[in-house]
Parts: C-alpha cells; sequence; structure tokens
C-alpha cells in the first residue's frame, strides 16, 4: 500500500512493515532535546523514576536559551539543573552560553538532526526539523524524561495533509509568508494532530532556511509535524554537518492524504499576522497605517543568517526610525560570527539597531524587549497570542524579516519595497 | 471516578501563554505556577477558583507551547477536569502524563455556562449538568491512555518497564 514520508518514517523506527493513520506505535528516537525551560521538570521526572542512566548520551541535547544568559536567580538555578546534569552524564551535547544558539537553530546547523530522523522534543517548536525530512515533534518534560531513560516514545500515526505550491515568489516573499498564509487559509487548528506535508514547484526551489521557516510554524496549525521530502538542496546542507548516517523517505505518489490543497502563491506579498492570532493574516499591503513601538529580528523561526542578509539588505544605509527599538537576535553563534564576517553586524549598528547575544529572549516575554502596556512590535517570531511579548495589552505582529527591518525604518508596518525600491 | 464542581468557562484556542504566562516559568513550583493560572485570560481566576472547579472551553485548547506548567498550574489551582470542544495534542498529552482529567466533548463545551454545577462520571465519560439537567457523554478515553492513568502517569509507567538493576 502507498505510504507517505510521515508513515514510512514511523514505521522504520517501530521496526514494522507499514503502519496506518490513527495506529498507536512505540517507535525508537534519533535524537532528544530539552531547553532550560522545560529540561527542569524532566531531570525532577528522571530522577523520580529511579533512572540512574540515559538511554545514550550522544542522543540526547540540553539547550540552554530561552530564558540565558541567565536573566535572574530562579533562570539561572534551572540553568544550572541542567549544567549539572550534563555533568553527571557526560552529554556531549550540552551547549555553553558562548558556544551555543536557539535550539532549533542550532541542532540542524550542527547536524544533530537529519533527514529521516524521529526527534523529539520538550520545546513546541521541534517540528522545525521536519524542513529536513525528518519526523520531528514537540512533547512535554514528562514525555522528554521517559524518552531520555527509554530512548522509545509512543506515537499516534497522524493522518497527512499535503500543501502543493505553484507558482513563483514575489520579491521578498520567503518561508515564513508561504506558512502564515497557509495558516491564514486553515486557521490554528486546521491541521491538529496532522502531519503537514509541504511540496510543490515553489517548495522545490525553496533554501533550506526558508523550508525551517515553515516547518518551524506548523505547530501554530496544531499540526504534530510539518515535514518536506529531502531532495538535493538538503542533500548540500546536511553532508557537510552530519554526526551520523541519515536516510531520505518520500512520500509514494498515490499516498493518502487526509485532504490537499493547492495553492498558486504567484501575486502572494509579504503577509504580516495581526493581533493576537497566527491565523489572522493579511498581505502587508492591505494594512492601514499601524505606528509601532518595537522591531524584534531574531527566533527560531527567523534567526538564520539567511534572515539576518535579509534584514541587512533592508538596512544598509538607512536609520531606524526616532523612537523605535529594533533589537536583531542572530540565533546561534555560527551565525553571529558569520554576520559579523559578512558586515551585516556593522550595517546594523551603522542603522542603530541593537545586537543581541543568542536567546530566545524577548519572543515569549522572557527578556531583552519585552513591550509595556499599549506597545506594538512588528517580530519574525512564531506567536502573537495575548501578552506573548510583554504587558497584556501589548500587540505583536509576525512578519518576515524583510518587512520588519522596513517596518523599523518606516516607523509602522511597511514593505520593503518602500524602503530600498522594487 | 466521581467529580463535583463548579464551570469556569472559556473560549475557543486557549494558549498556554493565557493558561500559564511565560514571564512566570522561571519556576517550577506547582503552588507558585498555580497562583498565575489563566491570569491574562481572568485575572480573577487563580484567586477565586476553588477546589474541585472545573474548566469548560470550545476547540484547541492549550494550543500553542509544549510547557507542562501548563497542566501543572491548572490541577495545582484545584481543578478537577478540563472539558473542550477539542484539545491541542501536546496539551493532550501532557495533561494524561501528569494525571489532569480532560474530556472531549463539543456538545458539553457547548452547551455548559459559567456557573453550572457538574456532575462527572470520569469512568463513563458522562457529564451531568445539575443547574441545567442535561447530560452529556464525553469521547471514550483511548485504552492506551487509560493504561496510563491506571499506572499512575507516564513516569510510574516507564519505572514498571525499566529492568531492575
Amino acid at each position: 500500500m502507498p505510504k507517505t514520508i510521515s508513515e514510512k518514517i514511523l514505521a522504520d523506527h517501530a521496526d514494522k512493515p507499514a503502519v496506518v493513520p490513527d495506529e498507536l506505535v512505540e517507535v525508537k528516537v534519533d535524537f532528544a532535546l530539552g531547553n532550560d525551560i522545560t529540561a527542569p521538570i524532566s531531570i525532577e521526572a528522571f530522577r523520580r523514576a529511579g533512572a540512574r542512566r540515559v538511554f545514550d548520551p550522544e542522543r540526547i541535547g540540553l539547550v540552554p536559551d530561552h530564558f540565558v544568559p541567565n536573566k535572574d536567580i530562579a533562570s539561572a538555578a534551572h540553568a544550572l539543573m541542567l549544567r549539572d546534569f550534563a555533568r553527571e552524564h557526560k552529554l556531549p551535547y550540552y551547549f555553553e552560553v558562548g558556544r551555543m544558539g536557539i535550539e532549533h537553530a542550532l541542532l540542524p546547523e550542527q547536524g544533530l538532526v537529519l533527514p529521516g530522523d524521529v526527534v523529539i522534543g520538550a520545546d513546541s517548536h521541534t517540528c522545525t526539523y521536519g524542513a529536513l525530512g525528518a519526523f520531528a515533534t514537540g512533547v512535554g518534560s514528562t514525555d522528554l524524561a521517559a524518552a531520555m531513560i527509554t530512548g522509545r516514545v509512543w506515537f499516534k500515526v497522524p493522518h497527512s495533509m499535503k500543501f502543493v505550491f505553484k507558482g513563483k515568489r514575489r520579491p521578498w516573499v520567503g518561508g515564513k509568508d508561504l506558512i502564515l498564509y497557509t495558516i491564514g487559509r486553515i486557521g490554528v487548528d486546521g491541521a491538529r494532530y496532522k502531519a503537514m506535508e509541504f511540496t510543490g514547484e515553489v517548495i522545490e526551489s525553496l533554501p533550506v532556511s526558508d523550508r525551517l521557516s515553515m516547518c518551524n510554524m506548523a505547530i501554530e496549525a496544531g499540526a504534530k509535524v510539518g515535514i518536506i521530502a529531502p531532495d538535493a538542496i538538503t542533500e548540500e546542507y546536511v553532508k557537510s554537518r552530519a554526526k551520523r548516517p541519515y536516510k531520505f523517505y518520500r512520500s509514494d505518489p498515490d499516498a493518502v492524504y487526509e485532504a490537499s490543497h493547492e495553492w498558486d502563491i504567484s501575486e502572494l506579498e509579504p503577509v504580516v499576522a495581526l493581533p493576537h492570532s497566527p491565523e489572522n493574516v493579511k498581505q502587508v499591503t492591505e494594512i492601514p497605517e499601524t505606528p509601532i513601538d518595537q522591531v524584534v529580528i531574531g527566533s527560531c523561526t527567523n534567526g538564520r543568517l539567511e534572515d539576518l542578509r535579509m534584514a541587512a539588505q533592508v538596512l544598509k544605509g538607512k536609520k531606524v526610525a526616532q523612537g523605535i527599538r529594533c533589537i536583531i537576535i542572530p540565533a546561534t553563534q555560527a551565525i553571529y560570527m558569520e554576520a559579523l564576517k559578512e558586515g551585516l553586524i556593522q550595517t546594523f549598528i551603522e542603522a542603530e539597531a541593537a545586537v543581541s547575544t543568542p536567546t530566545c529572549g524577548p519572543c515569549l516575554g522572557g527578556h531583552m524587549g519585552i513591550l509595556a502596556a499599549g506597545e506594538s512590535a512588528v517580530a519574525t517570531t512564531n506567536r502573537n497570542f495575548v501578552g506573548r511579548m510583554g504587558h497584556v495589552e501589548s500587540k505583536v505582529y509576525l512578519s518576515n524579516p524583510a518587512v520588519a527591518a522596513a517596518s523599523a525604518v518606516l516607523g509602522r508596518i511597511g514593505h520593503p519595497g518602500e524602503v530600498v525600491g522594487s | 471516578m466521581k467529580i463535583v464542581g463548579k464551570v469556569w468557562k472559556f473560549g475557543n484556542d486557549v494558549d498556554t501563554d493565557a493558561i500559564i504566562p511565560a514571564r512566570y516559568l522561571n519556576t517550577i513550583d506547582p503552588v507558585e505556577l498555580a497562583a498565575h493560572c489563566m491570569e491574562d485570560a481572568d485575572p480573577a481566576f487563580a484567586s477565586s477558583v476553588r477546589p474541585g472547579d472545573i474548566i469548560a472551553a470550545g476547540k484547541n485548547f492549550g494550543c500553542g507551547s509544549s510547557r507542562e506548567h501548563a497542566p501543572i498550574a491548572i490541577k495545582a489551582a484545584g481543578v478537577s477536569c478540563v472539558i473542550a470542544h477539542s484539545f491541542a495534542r501536546i496539551f493532550y498529552r501532557n495533561a494524561f502524563n501528569m494525571g489532569l482529567p480532560i474530556l472531549e466533548c463539543p456538545e458539553a463545551a457547548e452547551g455548559i455556562i459559567a456557573g453550572d454545577e457538574l456532575e462527572i462520571d470520569l469512568d463513563e465519560g458522562i457529564i451531568v449538568n445539575r443547574t441545567r439537567n442535561t447530560t452529556y457523554r464525553a469521547q471514550a478515553i483511548p485504552p492506551f491512555m487509560q493504561k496510563l492513568i491506571e499506572a499512575g502517569g507516564l513516569i510510574e509507567y516507564v519505572r514498571g518497564q525499566m529492568p531492575r538493576e
């Protein structure tokens, strides 16, 4: 029987010839991940279970990234729990401040999550790695604890939904726009429990960084995974990084999907998700004049080198508008270094933006750019829920890095073409 | 297991930032988390909720982050059960792993009003609205989840499977 990529990966990891949607399976985990917010609960659960050792130190990643560099004493205590646990269990993939990055930018960059893997992470944006053709999904801390002990996790095999993108991307339209457009079409529970499979000519030519942005936000449609069949572009990205062997899976041409959407995106302009839901999506050209107070460019969604290049293209030779704070956060140390070498950091600082060490920080209202009551931000992050970036009466508009950079220069939400010409 | 309690009603897409804002995630202490439960959705909730009370909500309850702090906060606030039209998938897993009873029942989520008194038979999935004299049947809990509940949660289930040293 024909199968989807998700079904094939799960079947192989369950040691079964095939699996079908709704079947409960226990599968082998290739990599398991926790951060400074979620892993402390996992570590407590690990001890409560009476476990003495992890199933495989090489297959566990601990990444302090949310509240680090430690924002307060309580956060410092949590970061210390991770550090101690990593030392006790000799975990090679614990990443200290100065060597770390935002988990979902760092692990693909380091070749720790790979095509054909089953990856779980105690962080909802673990679905990012579907961009490389992995079955990767977020779980809670207790699920992570169980996986750290047993190396296994149970899943209900998801039904798959197919999203076919046709046409040609307009200038300044990237993966972030494609995923926001998708969430706008199907809603924040439009793919609840499902595997979202992105395909079509637009995806086939999409760079890995844009694919990562897309799969990153599959959770914002309620999905279990967002996944893209690996190809030559994936191979080029993975081959020099991979720490382990990997395997490419593809859906059979006649695989069964619960739903299929086919969209021509040739006319699509960059989009913005208005407060307070990622499904509240409008093309930037349709938005009435909206003044802002802050811009954030970074996060696991859009803090990669390609995102910074796009922001720099807009900010080059310009200044951030008076009264606006523009905060730019390279997602990993390697990205930061490369941005430095390429002169992007100089462009940002000359534009009077603030550049930060890698952290999730403001995305979840943690630190490094919290909003006051009544303030608004344009952010390249992934959620604009009530109170997400600070006060319950603040607002977040989600966009791609070019729109965010243009908005910083204009002091209102705007199209990159307004700043650099088309 | 029988539950009796008064209903707190919320809408669709209640996200985990509404259940427990990230600014309080520098603690994993259930009591501290409970003190801020639902703060951005209803600031009066945490101080007014009584042990045994029930949350009823619309579709996609618990969407957003994977933070287990969300079901921990709800449980520690004294809430005995969450009834929703539907649940986001990570929240659904987390609730079972934490031993927080949850029921999917679109009709009940629709028909129940804030302040109603409910009697719930968790084993049978029967919800009786004592205030309005109506009865609903929730979706049965899948057998595997029942196994987790019987074991007392995922950690206890895993402990049962670990090789003896």
